[in-house]
């Protein structure tokens, strides 16, 4: 049964795909947040697009997406956040970026403008910008509480952001998150743009997973315009993506022990990541493999001599990842570290639909690759691990097994690899049509959803990195956790902050 | 795993010769060093990087520099915790009108002698980002840069060789 039958909607939008989209009234809206509380299904994503903000669903056995739209009255729309939690900071944003106002939303503080724009609510009705308010903390109240400040700007080579802990101790009693700090304004920046600038700002929406960001672009592009991409791309482009995928877990896993100050991994996984990028840029030109995938098909096809570098790469890594394995596994003051800290609980996960090894960590058994599925993962054989401990060991273990996994999917795709053209044909058809892409970066889902506006420019595109849904979870999973262990539990979410920012 | 442990000790270093350093990157330098600074510091940087808005590309590349290829460590080059320990001061990303503050802070927070590393395209001059109501424009729009290293991300070997010219000619 399809999710939009047990939702009751107005007429459907023409030029949606491949996903339906409908309007719906007050009543509707409502209906579908019970839903989404009853757990009935996902948040998938909540964006403004004024007069309008949509709402994307996904099925409870993810095998369905629909986009409900609702249009403002007053720039004023139901609240989602008051009965879903999850959608909270969704809200705050909508608010900061197009000045619609959730009715009874529980948190009204701002959440991307942190008061140094000259302009309000950018890609709402624009209004000078006025002194911020003060931005206050959640409370937590109790005797022998301290707070410890951290952020912007942080001790290593990582993203900016803001945490304020409450300690009783070393035990952390809140942790609360501020984001924002890298703000560029993407959306803004995608309007108007040609399909070309488009991609490039995809792609450079979070580093780390550009090529997941520049498939999911070219989904919702190709879906709009209803394009065929020719097959050697779309196994090119999984290619691409499984490569970006070991990379991030290596140097994930690694990372991820240096912070329990064991470098012999991070050192270890460090060779393999360049190895990694380096194969990546004998057959893609780019270490990153950043514009390698464009709306249609893929820039350039792989180098003359890049199987040889992928073959190469794979029996490297699988003369060397079994021992370092090994060496996680039977290393007890590591283990000491990483077992029973930083519990993120299976019904969190399910309630905020967290992507990822986040998810699959804590039982849940989401993978965009396999459900709803895309081309051309639907002809390859692979497993999704899934754990159900939810804490740092086991978001280690879920690499563990997706590098396996991607290492599997490599062979299959170098063996299996079509012969023939690389780039489709996309020209704008002169008519208003939409499109949803859905892939699965290294850290979760990524959702694009454009609107395109017929003569090759686009309108609106919204981007939602699979970090939205997670970075909440980590407040979450740190309560009662020592301090010192943060940056292991950080580590083991690695959330983006530019991928959440925009 | 001990083979493996066993068997570095008879395969020789990763660790690959230095590149050139970069020419155009000395050329932007000859202005910024004098000479009392090079006689104190010495063979040594201390490092301070800060993220004022990239897309985390460039500090991808930036950690590459510490894996066992390229071994930034072996240069005397280091990367520092806080800007009080730091004589360079790296900065990625179009500045973005949120860090703009933080940014500057972190440059007001180091002692000088001190320079300024603008690294990737979009630290020249916003790349792609500029324009947009939320960035300020390039880090020289906020703090003084003494040298550039453009790319998208710039690759490891391209900031070995601005790192390198800039302690050329620093030390």
């Amino acid at each position: 049964m399809a999710l939009l039958d047990n939702i009751p909607h107005r007429e459907k939008a023409k030029q949606h795909r491949p996903w339906p989209r409908a309007n719906v009234t007050d009543d509707d809206w409502r209906q579908a947040i019970d839903q989404l509380a009853a757990g009935r299904c996902t948040l998938l994503g909540l964006w403004g697009d004024a007069p309008d903000v949509h709402m994307a669903l996904m099925a409870e056995n993810f095998d369905d997406i629909a986009v409900l739209s609702y249009t403002c009255k007053d720039a004023q729309y139901p609240s989602v956040a008051a009965r879903h939690p999850p959608a909270i900071r969704l809200e705050r944003a909508i608010r900061d970026l197009f000045g619609l106002d959730a009715i009874d939303a529980p948190d009204t503080r701002s959440w991307l403008d942190l008061g140094f724009w000259s302009v309000r609510h950018p890609l709402g009705k624009r209004t000078p910008a006025r002194k911020p308010k003060p931005y206050e903390f959640l409370p937590a109240e109790g005797e022998g509480l301290h707070q410890i400040p951290v952020g912007p700007v942080h001790a290593g080579i990582i993203e900016p952001g803001h945490f304020r802990f409450t300690a009783n101790g070393e035990h952390v009693v809140r942790l609360e998150q501020r984001l924002g700090y890298v703000h560029k304004g993407i959306e803004s920046l995608m309007q108007g743009a040609t399909l070309d600038q488009a991609a490039k700002l995809a792609a450079r929406t979070s580093g780390d997973s550009t090529v997941a960001y520049a498939f999911a672009f070219a989904q919702a592009t190709e879906a709009a315009l209803q394009v065929k991409v020719p097959p050697r791309a779309l196994y090119l482009r999984a290619l691409m993506a499984e490569l970006e995928r070991l990379a991030n877990h290596f140097g994930d896993i690694g990372a991820i022990c240096n912070d329990a100050s064991f470098a012999l991994m991070h050192a270890q996984t460090g060779i393999l990541r360049e190895r990694t990028l380096r194969a990546a840029e004998a057959c893609f030109g780019h270490r990153l493999m950043m514009d390698a995938i464009v709306p249609g098909g893929i820039a350039r096809d792989i180098a003359a001599d890049g199987a040889a570098h992928v073959q190469a790469l794979l029996t490297e890594v699988r003369r060397m990842f079994p021992r370092l394995v090994e060496l996680y596994d039977n290393t007890a003051s590591l283990q000491d570290r990483t077992v029973n800290t930083g519990i993120v609980k299976p019904d969190y996960v399910r309630q905020f639909g967290a992507g990822g090894y986040v998810g699959r960590a804590s039982g849940r058994a989401f993978d965009a690759r396999r459900t709803p599925g895309y081309a051309p993962y639907i002809d390859l054989r692979f497993d999704v691990p899934i754990l159900d401990a939810g804490d740092v060991n086991a978001r280690v273990w879920i690499r563990i097994r997706e590098v396996e996994q991607s290492l599997s999917l490599i062979e299959q795709i170098l063996n299996r690899l079509p012969a023939g053209t690389i780039q489709a044909a996309v020209k704008p058809n002169g008519k208003i049509c939409e499109g949803l892409g859905l892939t699965e970066a290294f850290r979760g889902d990524v959702l694009i959803w454009l609107r395109l506006d017929g003569k090759g420019r686009v309108e609106r595109c919204h981007l939602r990195d699979a970090s939205w849904f997670q970075w909440p979870l980590l407040e979450a999973a740190i309560e009662g956790n020592i301090v010192a262990d943060f940056p292991l539990c950080n580590k083991s979410f690695n959330c983006s902050y530019s991928g959440h920012d925009l | 795993m001990r083979k493996a442990l066993f068997e570095s000790f008879i395969h020789g270093p990763l660790t690959e010769p230095a590149p050139k350093p970069d020419e155009a990157g000395l050329a932007e330098l000859a202005n910024a060093v004098n000479r009392a600074a090079r006689a104190r510091l010495g063979r040594s940087l201390s490092i301070r990087h800060v993220d004022a808005g990239s897309c985390n590309g460039c500090e991808l590349e930036i950690h590459a520099l510490s894996n066992a290829f390229y071994d930034l460590e072996r240069f005397g080059l280091r990367f520092v915790a806080s800007p009080r320990h730091a004589d360079v001061l790296t900065v990625t990303g179009p500045v973005t009108k949120n860090m703009r503050e933080a940014l500057l802070r972190t440059y007001n927070a180091m002692p000088d002698p001190k320079w300024v590393v603008a690294i990737g395209t979009c630290a020249v001059d916003g790349g792609l980002f500029s324009g947009s109501y939320a960035v300020a424009g390039g880090v020289k729009d906020v703090v003084p840069v003494d040298l550039h290293i453009p790319g998208c991300p710039p690759n490891p070997k391209a900031l070995l060789a601005g790192l390198l010219a800039l302690l050329q000619t620093a030390s």
